[in-house]
């Protein structure tokens, strides 16, 4: 059986801007891939090295972490930490042979409806170009034993 | 605290093979504090390990476990009903906690996670900076609170070396000289008499074999009369 591959984007984004920005995105009936999965957080400096490493245990084809803009944080500096651990666990990723551009931090403001939704389009195209993640082979495997990837 | 770092993943992960099996063994304690070796890091260690053994097409499984203190017996006692479904133990703790942790489970291969670098202190967040060799013959009454055994790379007892220059070490310009601060701290404090005191050779003796203490509370329990 022939399988599309769809990949699936988790994006961890803070209510504050990025979810306000997404929010706004949809009311300005912007277009973009459908592939993105949101997680809605308080505050990007929740995000920890683990719940990255375990969206790719899961499955997920490319991870986007999105906080406010450099110094506008509610919390005064969770976009920075989260900005730092994305960072480390990309070496981590690395280290285990799993491509680290999978995973991105960005920055986008409440107000930047239109850099959500190229953000998105951008990561979407992004884990066309590497393809399916092999985590996500291999636990479906009976489910994908045939891809056919779309690029 | 003791200071450890994570071994290179690769060496990890070339240790393990040949076991199916491995429990991560934390060490809620030390290598805690030092982001290196506690719940958190032997989670993460325990998904890279299985991310890695995945994607290598490796049949292993990885289980994860912290105790508050691997240098502790009645800590690692918490393991006895699950380590001998294991092939092998990775234990993220110091040197000292993995070998009471190999001592306590004998019959299961024990493997190090970490490397132990120094006893030190939390400079700034994520950074830490030795200060105390363990040396078993403290000095810092009389050198103002810094020790030179640690800091000075030459571990000058009596005054500087003929190599510091306005303040910085020889060994590398952006080192600062252990004397130069030793003579500072004292002359604030009005203690520079304390440098025409000669300090006596190191008694070496006392290192050149494995440390054991008795606090004098506990030593009648454990005399050959007790």
């Amino acid at each position: 059986m022939n399988q599309r591959y769809d990949p699936k984007v988790l994006a961890l984004i803070c209510t504050y801007c990025t979810y306000t920005a997404a929010d706004m995105a949809g009311s300005m009936r912007l277009q973009y891939p459908s592939n993105v999965r949101v997680i809605k957080l308080l505050c990007t400096g929740k995000v920890d090295v683990l719940y990255l490493l375990e969206a790719f245990r899961s499955g997920a084809d490319a991870v986007m972490v999105s906080g406010c803009e450099i110094g506008d944080c509610h919390f005064l500096e969770g976009n920075l930490r989260a900005k730092e651990r994305v960072a480390h666990a990309r070496t981590l990723l690395a280290e285990v042979g799993l491509e680290p551009d999978r995973l991105e931090m960005f920055h986008i403001g409440a107000s930047d409806a239109p850099k959500w939704a190229q953000t998105v389009d951008m990561m979407t195209r992004r884990a066309l170009e590497l393809g399916p993640n092999p985590l996500r082979l291999r636990a479906g495997a009976e489910q994908t034993k045939e891809l056919e990837v779309r690029t | 605290m003791i200071v450890a770092e994570r071994k290179g993943f690769e060496e990890i992960a070339a240790s393990l093979s040949g076991f199916r099996k491995v429990l991560v063994v934390g060490c809620g304690t030390c290598v805690a504090v030092c982001l290196t070796g506690g719940e958190k890091e032997a989670g993460l260690l325990a998904a890279q390990l299985d991310m890695a053994a995945q994607l290598a097409g490796r049949d292993q499984v990885f289980e994860v476990a912290c105790v508050e203190r691997q240098c502790d017996r009645e800590f690692l006692d918490e393991l006895a009903a699950r380590a001998p479904e294991f092939d092998a133990l990775l234990s993220l703790a110091c040197g000292a906690g993995i070998q009471f942790l190999a001592e306590r489970y004998d019959e299961i291969p024990v493997l190090a996670g970490v490397d132990t670098t120094f006893i030190g202190v939390n400079d700034n967040v994520g950074v830490w900076e030795e200060r105390c060799r363990s040396c078993q013959s403290c000095l810092l009454s009389t050198t103002g609170g810094i020790c030179p055994v640690a800091l000075c790379p030459k571990g000058m007892l009596n005054g500087p070396c003929g190599g510091t220059a306005d303040g910085q070490c020889e060994t590398d310009p952006e080192r600062a000289c252990a004397w130069t601060l030793i003579y500072e701290r004292l002359s604030r404090t009005g203690r520079l008499e304390n440098l025409a005191r000669l300090v006596p050779l190191r008694d070496n003796a006392r290192a050149s074999l494995p440390g054991r203490r008795t606090h004098p509370a506990y030593q009648r329990r454990y005399s050959a009369h007790a």
